[in-house]
């Protein structure tokens, strides 16, 4: 026991003097930090409790990219179908219940089109399985599914996309540390430190941002447009913003160019001081939309986003530059959006909030104002009554648990942590249990000391009997920690993140810490008699 | 300096003798607990039940129900409301809008905040939060799944570590404990939220780190007094480590009752099950969970090696 070789004691002391000062920065504002030169050093995060901002959830409309899916395959079959020396004739082709089906007019065909259907699929993931399935029914209908390893597989591509465009969009925005982060199979977080009014990220993140230029159908009848009828070779989108008075127009299917030959959105005014939105493609897509617009002068085309009509203006002139501006009744503020979801790209699945919560700043401020006092005022309180219950033996365990708050707070720094609410109670429940290991050693040798025991031994066995039992209960409380953090979600793993680094911390401060502080003590004053 | 000492030396009280007053006493409290959170049923917050709730600080304490009326009038549903911490603070909490629209929540917070803006000048909104059904019942999910997977592994360790007696009285006194913190909470209709789950958790692992002191001190004095009668054993061994319960329940509640007082009214649901909990947990381990392993019929000498046969071993395991 008395027995403490030097390498340890400065094993200890090195320990917990470079967790102390890994812990300074956290202690800080962040400006006096980067006054000391400590301001590239690791930092707590704090939780938007704390801090004040927005706590968004998206879920991908994973039915949405299914029909999605569906319909690209349909197009590739119809395409590939027809392509080649040896064209294969199919008819009544049908996209229900998440299936293509059709038929193969020459049957003498059918092993040459189950042939090029099988080649439009692709393998999946490492057991070669394929993203569709195609077979044969009644001899000569082909029907193709999607596995659910090939949805999965496509809701995995659609969710890295749709991550990397949600970043962008919110740096887009200049807010200050946003995290963005996938959860799950199909869902991303999003928080925004400082943000108190969400909705525009909202409207932001709900855009999908599908930019199309098509033509106006002007053989349309009117009559048959407003009954949602369109000729052939058409379809009738929404068109809310509708001068002429119909919310329904009808264009020709060909898209001109999309907002995928797009390069780059900017806010501009037109000749009457409107806002626009600027765009400008890239050298093919500039190609494209030269062409279309020298051969259809004079006749208007449509610019519809995410699936409705913003403006159908006529072409004037060919539109050569590679330029052009969309117009369609913005504000300042809805151009601004328009142009930064443009420029981000296009999500390629439908986003829909499915958890929000916003807290303001002066409430996060408020909060951590009595988050401190109480730790403040609950570390006193235990100290205190700690030492009028163990005099010196008090004052080593207060040692041990002050360092134990510098070395979490380390801790958490490194591991890059974020401190919640739950979190700060999750401190004082550490500070608490962190006084119940040196409370079971104390205990146990004023036990000994009762039976009989001397000094010396009094303490190793308090030191040795204590510590199993301290060790048992630990266990159990990592156990309890560990399904939290397994299973918890928000507050609940905050609460688990303090309460397993506590646990880790507290074994080497509460009994090893304390350890070195009595046996240095012993091995120099000799007591023959001590108080506790 | 004469150090403070809660409990006396010596101090030894027959806490076996009082087993069945004690089990009596808990399946009473149990019994009512179970009722109350049957009949009254808990005041789950959004994140289990969905919807949207808003937080309103106001100049003056409002007429709660004069602004249950206000806020109806909006026509956006049926408002929940309940005084946050301090009378001027308030939750308005609403149902999820039916309408798949993305907006519909956005409109709903903005009705309702421009409404009170209106009739109450100076009214700030704090939080808002808005929870969806889906996420609301997975959230559920997981936080119960989360209870019983502790409460079964916390079980399952204390049987692999000691005996199964011990591992189905730990069980009894935490299911006890979890039971009368519910009815804790239906009693008192504190919001029920994610935040509490955390609360409960760490009630549990409070209330199972003091029964295994208790348990292991049962266990070392086993092997030492190996003829010694169980009951006691079990009171040796409480009254053992009776100052240590005591100590450490009163600094945590020293540590609690802080933040119960300063700790704002975010953690005043949150502190206050959890001082509850120290409570409970600690009047069930030294009164349910190790006087339950008499009646369990827990043997001296488990731990010891198997007695031989003869006159000589049987002779002395009656005595």
């Amino acid at each position: 026991m008395l027995d403490f070789p030097r390498w340890k004691v400065w094993g200890i002391i090195l320990v917990l003097a470079v967790g102390v000062f890994l812990a300074l920065p956290s202690l800080m504002p962040e400006s006096t930090a980067r006054g000391l030169g400590l301001g590239g050093m690791p930092r707590i995060n704090l939780g938007l409790d704390l801090s004040g901002g927005s706590h968004l959830k998206l879920e991908a409309d994973t039915a949405d990219l299914a029909k999605q899916n569906l319909a690209k395959m349909e197009d590739t079959i119809r395409t590939e179908m027809r392509r080649g020396d040896t064209k294969i004739g199919i008819g009544d082709i049908s996209t229900a219940n998440g299936r293509i089906s059709f038929f193969v007019r020459d049957i003498a065909q059918l092993d040459a089109a189950v042939e090029r259907a099988r080649q439009q699929t692709s393998a999946v993931g490492v057991t070669g399985q394929r993203d569709w399935n195609v077979a044969v029914v009644d001899s000569t209908r082909i029907v193709m599914t999607q596995t659910q390893a090939g949805l999965d597989d496509a809701v995995d591509k659609a969710m890295q996309t749709a991550t990397e465009v949600v970043r962008k969009r919110i740096d887009e925005l200049g807010t200050r540390e946003p995290t963005i982060v996938r959860e799950g199979k199909d869902r991303i977080l999003v928080q925004v430190p400082g943000l108190a009014d969400p909705a525009g990220l909202k409207a932001l993140l709900g855009k999908t941002a599908k930019l199309e230029f098509k033509l106006v159908d002007l053989t349309a009848d009117p009559a048959a447009v407003a009954a949602n009828r369109a000729p052939p070779g058409s379809q009738i989108v929404p068109y809310p913003g509708n001068p002429g008075g119909a919310p329904l127009i009808a264009v020709q299917r060909r898209v001109i160019i999309s907002g995928d030959d797009l390069i780059d959105a900017q806010v501009a005014n037109d000749q009457n001081q409107q806002s626009v939105v600027s765009i400008k493609f890239n050298s093919e897509g500039g190609r494209k939309f030269a062409r279309v617009t020298q051969e259809n002068t004079g006749k208007p085309f449509a610019m519809i986003l995410d699936g409705s009509v913003l403006s159908a203006p006529n072409i004037n002139e060919p539109i050569l530059g590679g330029n052009a501006q969309i117009s369609g009744n913005f504000t300042v503020d809805s151009a601004n959006q328009l142009a930064i979801a443009l420029r981000s790209g296009k999500l390629p699945v439908a986003l829909k909030v499915i958890e929000e919560r916003t807290v303001g700043a002066q409430l996060g401020a408020d909060s951590i104002h009595a988050g401190v006092v109480a730790s403040i005022i609950a570390s006193v309180a235990v100290i205190v009554f700690m030492l009028v219950t163990y005099g010196r033996f008090g004052v080593y365990a207060n040692l041990a648990v002050v360092l134990n708050i510098f070395i979490i707070l380390a801790v958490m720094a490194i591991l890059n942590a974020t401190l919640t609410l739950p979190g700060i109670a999750g401190f004082v429940l550490t500070i608490g249990t962190a006084v119940d290991a040196n409370v079971l050693i104390n205990e146990r040798i004023r036990e000994e000391r009762r039976r009989g025991r001397n000094v010396v031994q009094s303490v190793e066995l308090g030191y040795k009997e204590a510590s199993r039992t301290i060790f048992e209960a630990n266990t159990v409380h990592a156990i309890s920690g560990l399904i939290m953090l397994g299973l918890g979600s928000g507050p609940v793993k905050g609460f688990a993140v303090v309460l397993l680094i506590g646990i880790c911390t507290s074994v080497f401060t509460a009994v090893l810490f304390t350890r070195m502080l009595v046996a240095l003590w012993l091995r120099k004053a000799r007591p023959t008699e001590i108080t506790i | 300096m004469r150090l403070l000492k809660l409990v006396p030396d010596n101090t030894n009280i027959g806490f076996v003798r009082l087993r069945h007053w004690a089990f009596g006493l808990t399946i009473l409290l149990t019994v009512a607990a179970a009722a109350l959170v049957g009949l009254r049923g808990l005041n789950l917050g959004v994140d289990f039940v969905g919807g949207v709730m808003i937080e309103a600080h106001f100049k003056q304490p409002p007429v709660l129900d004069q602004l249950r009326g206000e806020v109806d009038r909006v026509g956006v549903g049926e408002a929940a409301l309940q005084q946050f911490g301090a009378a001027d603070t308030v939750s308005i909490r609403l149902p999820m809008p039916t309408s798949a629209d993305e907006g519909a929540t956005n409109k709903i917070v903005r009705a309702v905040e421009d409404d009170l803006a209106k009739r109450y000048p100076g009214v700030s909104f704090n939080r808002a939060e808005t929870v969806s059904g889906k996420v609301s019942g997975e959230l559920i999910r997981n936080g119960m799944l989360a209870v019983f997977l502790a409460v079964f592994g916390i079980a399952l360790f204390s049987w692999f570590r000691y005996e199964w007696q011990f591992g189905v009285s730990t069980f009894v006194a935490i299911a006890h404990d979890l039971l009368v913190t519910l009815g804790f909470f239906a009693l008192t209709q504190l919001e029920f939220d994610l935040n509490i789950v955390a609360a409960v958790l760490t009630i549990i692992g409070y209330s199972i780190n003091d029964k295994i002191v208790i348990d292991d001190r049962i266990r070392e004095n086993m092997r030492k007094y190996r003829q010694m009668d169980m009951r006691a054993l079990i009171d040796l061994s409480v009254n053992e480590t009776l100052p240590r319960t005591v100590m450490t329940s009163v600094t945590i509640l020293l540590a609690l009752g802080a933040m119960l007082i300063f700790g704002g009214p975010v953690l005043r649901g949150f502190t206050a099950a959890m001082m509850l909990g120290v409570v409970v947990g600690t009047y069930s381990s030294i009164y349910v969970s190790s006087s339950l392993l008499i009646s369990l019929g827990l043997k001296p000498q488990p731990f010891a090696a198997a007695p031989k046969k003869g006159p000589a071993s049987r002779a002395e395991r009656i005595s």
